[in-house]
């Protein structure tokens, strides 16, 4: 057993409301540069739909996470490392930019600018990357925002797998769902395993993995190797980039910016404990619906003496062991089992993790389209939305989605029977395998999540690798080259093009 | 071409390309990390990259090879093998002509890609648009005295060059002398080349050296780095082959100097 501890994050998508605040911050924080204006190490998709970029679950097109072999191991879907490297001068499993969107700025000088006239002046697109006018803006980074567009080409989302096609469209009007994405933050990173630099890093003390963007070299591998698309190539600096799990602020004990700024407090953050040494025999499960219980298997009871010791004696802090107690990622995804992993089928081992919305059943079951047991809504009637939740979170496995389902109905109920009723009924409680215990605390941490429940993050003890004396007057974060931003004006070496500033409508 | 220009152009400057080339891609690796790159741009247009870029890049390390063999590895060694000298013009040009035809087409796709799509244009620099051009007019020089050897295949001529490639490496003050009654398309090959090595560490060619070869002999797959430099002499990771604990790559605190 070697036991290592990791910041992971859940998100309640029943309560998500898709607003987009988490993506705005964030994109406002970490990439409003150059090179990087398409990419958003956070963004909210409306489900059912392709995302963004186009198609990335479809890993037949784009060949990203893990594929099991037949001698029961376990390599890149790319390939062997051979076949990555000969792939090196032309990655054929890289998505072009007009895949996730090409960024678009627009003419708003003109709007101060425009000479009297008979129409009013519009602020016209205009591309980031060449500069030049962009008659017709044809995608981008949420296109298809609550349900935008045909049904038809949103169809193609392959987590309609196993659903019927002919009822595709009664299944529109009942089901939207939104589905907030970043980084993963995997046991088992695909990108790392692609990266021919061995520059992209996990990092032992808290799970997040990086880029170092000294050592990136712009092979532009793990882009691919990245089943959840989310690392993006820079195209102006030439090295790829991704979430960093707000790490300076984790460091400091501070949720991440879009957990911070999340409106709906749908984000979670907390310790899981996990045993490194079962990460091989978890992520080579024979059959994909066990992916998901075999991920359960790896992470460790923070609670459990055994462990407890382990974890000492490889050096995990005390406060992180108090932490991981307290975590509510262990609650929902261990205690309450309402919590699963995106796409577990990838085998990656995600450690971002999501509570399924229940809005699909509630509007139905308003509707009076679904069965009802007793006197809960009955989950498992609605066929249709719970088998695209399990393509989703459990490799198509409707169990554990189902169950997880019931068990927030009961709370429902259960907690509309105490407040509203006045009485304690056990048996709602019974029903779904939990107590009115568990239900009393499942309602504090979901439905009330105050700040300091949905966040439990153990500072980092930077004292134990860093001297302080030698950090004085050092720059903190910054873009590789030291202090500097990543460019420096007069420069021997890779001086970028300087950029000329024009006024748009001048030259259009 | 007078004795002094011929010194000056083959005794001399080649070891200002060379002085420049190793000391400055030196510097650049131990000052410029962030700027070490490929410089890809394949994210912003697919087109043409395929073809244009594994052409460009099979084609130009089989000529890279061929010259460095062809120039470097001693004659008597070749001599001791049996290999005459008309043989190995003759191999020289079969090969290195196939090699550098396909070079030729794909620099020729990737050279339309970059000056005329206006994603790609508008992104280059200076030094990304003239290193192509410079490998461009290289590769035609290059496959230009194919005919001018045709002319005698007895393999003297190209003796001659191996005789000043290693006289330059083994520090001969006359080695300058083996060139200097060459056909002028040479010597602009020559001149050409060791100017190329002169901007390297100045563009993007400095990737040359980054080639990541080493991720086949990494052991698994994942790399795992921890911060806790205390406990990496005591705890050991093992080697497992798969997954995570499969390497350790022990990074030393950073520590950056006040500027």
């Amino acid at each position: 057993m070697k036991i290592r501890a990791q910041i992971a994050m859940v998100l309640n998508l029943d309560k998500c409301i898709g607003c987009h605040t988490c993506s705005v911050t964030c994109k406002n924080v970490w990439t409003n540069r150059e090179g990087v204006e398409y990419a958003w190490f956070n963004n909210v998709e409306t489900k059912p739909g392709v995302g963004y970029p186009k198609e990335w679950e479809n890993q037949k097109k784009w060949n990203g996470g893990w594929r099991r072999k037949k001698n029961g191991r376990i390599e890149p879907k790319m390939g062997a490392k051979w076949r990555i490297l000969a792939n090196i001068f032309a990655n054929p499993d890289l998505p072009e930019i007009d895949d996730y969107y090409e960024p678009f700025t627009f003419d708003y000088e003109h709007l101060h600018t425009a000479k009297e006239s008979k129409a009013f002046p519009t602020a016209r697109p205009r591309s980031a990357i060449t500069g030049e006018r962009m008659e017709k803006i044809e995608w981008g980074p949420n296109w298809e925002e609550i349900l935008g567009g045909e049904f038809e080409k949103r169809s193609k989302d392959v987590n309609f797998e196993g659903v019927q096609k002919d009822i595709y469209g009664q299944f529109e009007n009942t089901f939207m769902m939104y589905l907030p994405r970043l980084c993963e933050h995997c046991l088992n990173p695909a990108c790392a395993a692609v990266c021919p630099s061995g520059a992209i890093y996990k990092r032992e003390e808290d799970g997040i993995v990086l880029i170092d963007q000294d050592k990136c070299r712009g092979w532009r591998m793990c882009v691919s190797g990245c089943p959840y698309k989310k690392i993006y190539y820079n195209w102006s600096s030439g090295k790829s980039e991704k979430c960093i799990f707000c790490y300076p602020r984790i460091e400091a004990g501070q949720p991440t910016v879009c957990s911070e700024t999340c409106v709906g407090r749908i984000r979670y953050l907390g310790v899981i404990l996990y045993d490194a040494d079962r990460i091989e025999a978890a992520a080579t499960t024979p059959d994909e619906k066990d992916l998901y219980q075999a991920q359960l298997d790896v992470f460790l009871d923070p609670n459990d003496p055994a462990v407890i010791t382990q974890a000492r004696a490889d050096g995990i802090p005390d406060n992180w062991l108090e932490a991981a107690k307290l975590s509510p990622v262990w609650k929902m995804a261990m205690e309450w089992k309402i919590a699963f992993p995106l796409h577990p089928e990838y085998r990656t081992l995600p450690m971002v993790w999501y509570v399924p919305p229940l809005s699909p059943i509630q509007s139905a079951a308003a509707a009076g389209k679904m069965g009802v047991d007793g006197d809960m809504p009955d989950v498992r009637s609605l066929r249709i939305p719970l088998q695209y939740l399990a393509n989703l979170l459990t490799a198509g496995k409707e169990e554990p989605v189902a169950l997880a389902l019931e068990r927030m109905l009961a709370m429902r109920s259960y907690m509309r029977a105490k407040t509203i009723d006045g009485r304690l009924d056990e048996a709602i409680a019974a029903r779904v395998g939990l107590t009115g215990a568990a239900i009393d605390e499942m309602y504090k941490v979901m439905a009330i999540a105050n700040y300091e429940d949905r966040f439990v993050i153990p500072t980092a003890h930077r004292e134990w690798s860093e001297d302080a004396q030698d950090m004085r007057g050092s720059c903190g974060f910054s873009f590789g080259n030291g202090c500097s931003g990543g460019s420096t004006e007069t420069n021997l070496f890779g001086t970028k093009q300087a950029k000329r500033p024009t006024n748009p409508m001048e030259i259009a | 071409m007078s004795n002094a220009i011929n010194y000056a152009l083959f005794g001399w400057y080649p070891y200002l390309c060379l002085t420049v080339f190793l000391l400055g891609s030196l510097l650049r690796f131990d000052r410029e990390q962030y700027t070490w790159k490929t410089g890809s741009s394949q994210l912003l247009r697919r087109r043409q990259l395929r073809w244009g870029s594994n052409l460009f890049h099979v084609g130009i390390l089989a000529i890279f090879g061929g010259h460095f063999v062809g120039l470097l590895m001693p004659i008597w060694i070749f001599d001791m093998l049996g290999i005459s000298h008309s043989f190995k013009q003759g191999l020289a040009i079969v090969v290195g002509g196939i090699a550098g035809i396909a070079c030729f087409i794909g620099i020729a796709l990737l050279a339309h890609r970059r000056l005329f799509d206006a994603r790609i244009r508008k992104t280059s620099s200076f030094g990304d648009i003239a290193i192509l051009l410079l490998l461009w007019l290289q590769l035609t020089l290059g496959l230009s005295t194919i005919f001018v050897s045709l002319g005698h295949m007895d393999g003297h001529e190209m003796v001659k060059f191996m005789n000043w490639a290693q006289g330059i490496l083994t520090l001969q003050p006359s080695a300058s002398a083996y060139v200097s009654d060459v056909h002028p398309i040479f010597k602009a090959h020559l001149f050409l080349g060791m100017t190329i090595f002169l901007v390297f560490p100045f563009t993007r060619l400095v990737h040359v050296w980054s080639a990541p070869v080493w991720y086949l002999g990494r052991p698994g797959y994942q790399v795992v780095r921890t911060r806790f430099a205390g406990r990496r002499s005591s705890t050991p990771v093992p080697a497992v082959r798969f997954p995570a604990p499969g390497r350790s790559v022990a990074t030393a605190p950073i520590r950056q100097p006040a500027e």
